[in-house]
């Protein structure tokens, strides 16, 4: 394990590292950076890896189980590749009453997969949120970082038809 | 003449009986002081407190809120109740949800009559558990050379994380998850054995409360626990300073 | 001191006063996933195309209220009144362009003279929707940052805790504590280095006032904070926002980095010595560190549990140190309060709950969006003419308040007044002011479980009575979902309420049981009538049939409890 004063080298030459060393040092290689520091990690790579928690966790001179810890305390971080696409279904008190559960439930038997999981192609990833703060166009879904409100069950359906076909087509 | 700006002893009440504390005492020290038993499970001499189990509640004259004597300072005029029938019926609840969470199975446990959850509930008279059993699906870690991990026998008091990171210094454990589905976890969470930081030392299987941490080859009911060690550590580091 | 901000007050109406009309889009969060910035464009492109680029201009506004007529467009004028336009898509900028100057388009005309926008009372929300969130100098114009100067130039800081306590503001997260009273005590705690933190880590599901706070008014919040700093003693403050809020982030960033700019934030705060500075922290998911204790952990890179209280932040906070933690909300009372007296807030609202309460309308209800009334306001008021009525042409059964932590109120109580005492009175509490509207098609036992699945879930797992017991008592309320519950769990239910209500370690599993209590209360026929016909006859007794909701409580029959 690296002393305090070793310069620690990130794994790889990816240039993503260097945003992440960025936030790190914004906040002085504090451990009070590190929810800021995952966050980043997790922008830039689409999760968290062990590779890059050691590397964080050896950078603020933080314990791994810590890291750990916090990483899986926190329900925007993923220890998992998210999928090509994501989803994320909000059920928030107005877009529950408004009839998400049967909407996420259709949507979970089309795909064959339960929210929190990537379909098996790795083409799309149903995440749930807990309100999303848009309660005023309840029910609200996201699709690949656009949120869609006032959702009908048809449009959902064709929106996720529309953004995990696009790749077929592309590769067709 | 100038009053002193700070009272440096409190007198107070504890279940009727005058007593008097130091200003950096808490409820539950006085109380040990004293020889008046309030059941603790999270709570070890020698690390800092977290107030967790929620045995060790006190009614205090005055509020409604129920206090943890183990994190309350006693001040000057309290009067403090340690023992009543809600306490009691809130205690007997805790151990019941406790014994519902995980697997508690006695008769073929290695801390079978020397299990600090038995005990209590022993003390506190329970006799059969008021809420359904949960069945969680738990691992045995028996990747360490020495010792041995078995979640299902685990209170998540989280003395070993707190005796690790304070005492050991090592840190290997931590708590992985929210709510029910907390997990004592080593390093990236991995098999304890591959645990680079654990120094081997084994002062968290002595606190562990449960048979959830044990030392290889002991059979059924053959895990006792050394427990003096801690304060006596705390003792020779202090006087050190 | 007041100098620069003049100048930048005129510089602004100088450029601004060769427009006769301003279209405004709406860019909050709302109207955004709605395509507003594509609307603005095609706004832009249109004044251009017609050259009237000289005395029209479009700009961003912030949140303007009536989320579900969405996207909003207004128009004002130097001649008319304002007009406001509903569900507009980028193929209507021709339309709206074309009608500057003369009567309204009519299929997208929003009457503005009925009560949801005669009837408000705005202080918190008095810039949303007027002012552009990225430019300080609107803000500057609509007399912002003038309370900092007063405070940091005319007043002493004891002096400004006087006035909020005068003011009688109490904590909006939820709480209602009387704000003057925590700005007391952190200012006279001991300790070399103070903190300002402000909680906009609302988690409430059907809350989304502070977002739009945030989104459409950041600069007002960082006044209120530099207030607040002066008034304490403090030199660092921090906004602590959740990770589910990009666009907040975006514009705060914006904000403070503006704010520097013109010397309203930093050092040396308009040529005083007095500092303020304030940095965002993230958060990233989860409810339970919207408690005091635990957001304090997260923005120490920790897990977000709480810790036992007492101490309190105001005494031992961030890095030990004393810290004063205030919601959005509260904050953004501030400067209005500083500005016109704490005599002034005091006029509105009731005896003991001060001033006016922002409300996040939703649910069955026609005019979703956010609202704001003097505390004392009816409830009837604010669903039937402020709220438009209930949606779908159904009856109001209840009004949830508070979220999780809070209660169903049933329809009966519409006259109550919206304080922190008459809705605590009904087992509900204002919570941070979610107010879902439900009509008879919910079933209050699946309300109840919904909420508790929520606690069960975000609960820290720290404490035995939250992380266990919000667990089982998910699990009885399933069954009593599902209609298969038997005599005896609804005992079991009732006494695990109670004993995680009275043990829990912090406010998630203190008020865990609220929902369940408050339906239980008002609503105990519908889990009777989720007993099994068999368990019941298990157990020989009738489930019995609705009767009266005036809150009685109903004993289950002795043969219950002996099981």
């Amino acid at each position: 394990m690296p002393l305090r004063n070793e310069k620690v080298d990130p794994p790889s030459d990816d240039k993503r590292w260097r945003i992440v060393q960025a936030t790190m040092q914004r906040n002085g290689f504090e451990r009070d950076g590190l929810i800021e520091t995952l966050h980043t990690v997790q922008e830039s790579f689409g999760f968290l890896d062990d590779e890059s928690l050691r590397y964080v966790a050896a950078s603020l001179n933080a314990p791994l189980s810590q890291v750990y810890g916090v990483s899986t305390f926190y329900h925007l971080f993923s220890l998992k590749p998210a999928g090509q696409h994501t989803c994320v279904v909000c059920l928030g008190t107005a877009c529950y009453i408004k009839g998400m559960p049967a909407m996420l439930k259709q949507i979970e038997s089309r795909y064959g997969i339960k929210a929190g999981e990537t379909t098996p192609d790795g083409q799309l990833s149903l995440l749930t949120a807990r309100c999303l703060g848009a309660c005023g166009l309840a029910p609200v879904a996201v699709f690949d970082g656009s949120i869609a409100g006032k959702l009908e069950m048809g449009e959902a359906m064709s929106r996720l038809q529309e953004m995990t076909e696009v790749d077929h087509v592309r590769e067709a | 003449m100038k009053r002193p700006f700070k009272t440096r002893v409190r007198t107070l009440k504890i279940d009727g009986i005058d007593v008097g504390a130091r200003e950096d005492e808490t409820i539950l020290e006085l109380a040990q002081e004293n020889g008046i038993f309030i059941p603790t499970l999270c709570h070890l001499e020698g690390v800092h407190d977290i107030g967790a189990c929620r045995l060790c509640l006190v009614e205090i004259k005055g509020t409604s809120k129920l206090l943890p004597a183990c994190m309350t300072y006693a001040e000057e005029g309290m009067e403090v109740i340690t023992d009543s029938e809600r306490l009691t019926a809130y205690r007997r609840q805790v151990l019941d949800l406790l014994f519902s969470e995980r697997n508690h199975v006695c008769a073929v446990c290695v801390s079978n009559g020397h299990c600090e959850l038995q005990w209590l509930a022993e003390k506190l008279g329970i006799s059969h558990v008021g809420v359904p059993y949960l069945y969680p699906q738990l691992p045995v870690d028996a990747s360490h050379s020495f010792y041995t991990l078995d979640h299902n026998r685990c209170v998540l008091c989280a003395r070993c994380v707190r005796v690790c990171d304070e005492i050991e210094g090592a840190h290997t454990w931590d708590v992985t998850g929210r709510g029910v589905e907390c997990r004592v976890i080593s390093d990236l969470n991995q098999p304890w054995g591959t645990a680079d930081s654990c120094t081997r030392c084994g002062k968290c299987v002595q606190v562990c409360p449960t048979g959830a941490l044990f030392s290889k080859g002991k059979a059924v009911a053959e895990m006792t626990k050394r427990r003096e060690f801690l304060p006596y550590l705390q003792q020779m580091r202090e006087g050190r300073r | 001191m007041y100098e620069r901000l003049e100048e930048i007050t005129l510089a602004e109406q100088e450029s601004t006063a060769r427009f006769s009309h301003t279209v405004n889009v709406c860019m909050a969060a709302g109207c955004m996933s709605s395509r507003s910035d594509a609307i603005k464009d095609a706004l832009t492109k249109e004044v251009e195309a017609n050259g009237l680029e000289r005395w029209c201009r479009v700009r961003g506004v912030g949140c303007m209220g009536l989320c579900a007529h969405g996207p909003l467009v207004s128009v004002d004028t130097d001649q008319s009144a304002e007009t406001l336009y509903q569900y507009v898509t980028p193929d209507d900028a021709p339309a709206i362009v074309g009608a500057l100057e003369g009567p309204p388009v009519e299929r997208l005309h929003c009457p503005t003279n009925v009560p949801f926008f005669q009837r408000q009372k705005k202080i918190v929300l008095e810039n949303s929707g007027r002012i552009d969130p990225e430019r300080v100098e609107e803000y500057i114009a609509a007399d912002g940052y003038t309370a900092l100067i007063k405070a940091i130039t005319e007043m002493s800081p004891a002096e400004v805790i006087d006035e909020i306590i005068a003011s009688g503001l109490r904590g909006r997260g939820g709480g209602g504590y009387p704000t003057g009273l925590k700005w007391t005590t952190v200012a006279k705690s001991e300790g070399d280095t103070k903190y300002v933190i402000c909680n906009a880590d609302e988690g409430d599901p059907g809350a989304f006032m502070d977002r739009s706070v945030l989104e459409s008014d950041p600069h007002r919040i960082l006044e209120g904070m530099a207030i607040a700093g002066y008034a304490i003693g403090a030199g660092q403050g921090y906004i602590y926002v959740r990770g589910e809020y990009p666009l907040a982030v975006a514009r705060l960033k914006t904000a403070i980095r503006q704010a520097r700019r013109v010397n309203m934030l930093g050092s040396g705060i308009a040529g005083t010595q007095f500092a303020f500075h304030v940095d965002i922290r993230l958060g990233a998911g989860a409810f339970v560190c919207g408690e005091e204790t635990a957001l304090i952990a997260s923005i120490e890179g920790k897990r977000g549990q709480p810790r036992p209280r007492p101490p309190y932040p105001a005494e031992y906070g961030l890095w030990g140190q004393p810290t004063l933690i205030n919601n959005v909300e509260t904050l953004a009372n501030v400067a209005p309060i500083i500005r016109n007296g704490g005599d002034w807030y005091a006029s509105l609202g009731t005896a003991k709950s001060k001033g006016t309460k922002v409300f996040a309308l939703a649910g069955s209800i026609n005019n979703t969006g956010l609202i704001e009334v003097p505390m004392g306001t009816p409830l009837r008021e604010i669903i039937y003419e402020i709220g438009g009525g209930v949606s779908g042409g159904g009856q109001c059964k209840a009004i949830q308040t508070g979220g999780p932590s809070g209660g169903c109120i049933p329809a009966e109580f519409l006259d109550t007044p919206v304080d922190y005492e008459s809705l605590a009175a009904l087992g509900s509490i204002m919570g941070s002011g979610g107010m879902i509207v439900m009509d008879e098609s919910a079933s209050m036992v699946d309300v109840a479980r919904y909420f508790m699945e929520f606690c069960m879930t975000e609960s820290c797992g720290r404490c035995v009575p939250c992380r266990v017991g919000t667990v089982h008592m998910h699990n009885l309320l399933d069954k009593f979902s599902h209609h298969e519950a038997a005599p005896r769990d609804l005992v079991l239910l009732e006494k695990l309420c109670d004993m995680v209500r009275n043990t829990s370690l912090c406010g998630l599993g203190q008020t865990a049981p609220n929902p369940v209590l408050s339906t239980l209360r008002y609503f105990r026929h519908e889990y009777i009538a989720a007993i099994t016909e068999e368990a019941a006859d298990l157990y020989a007794i009738t489930p019995a049939p609705p009767t009266s909701r005036n809150g009685a409580t109903q004993h289950a029959p002795a043969q219950e409890v002996a099981s």
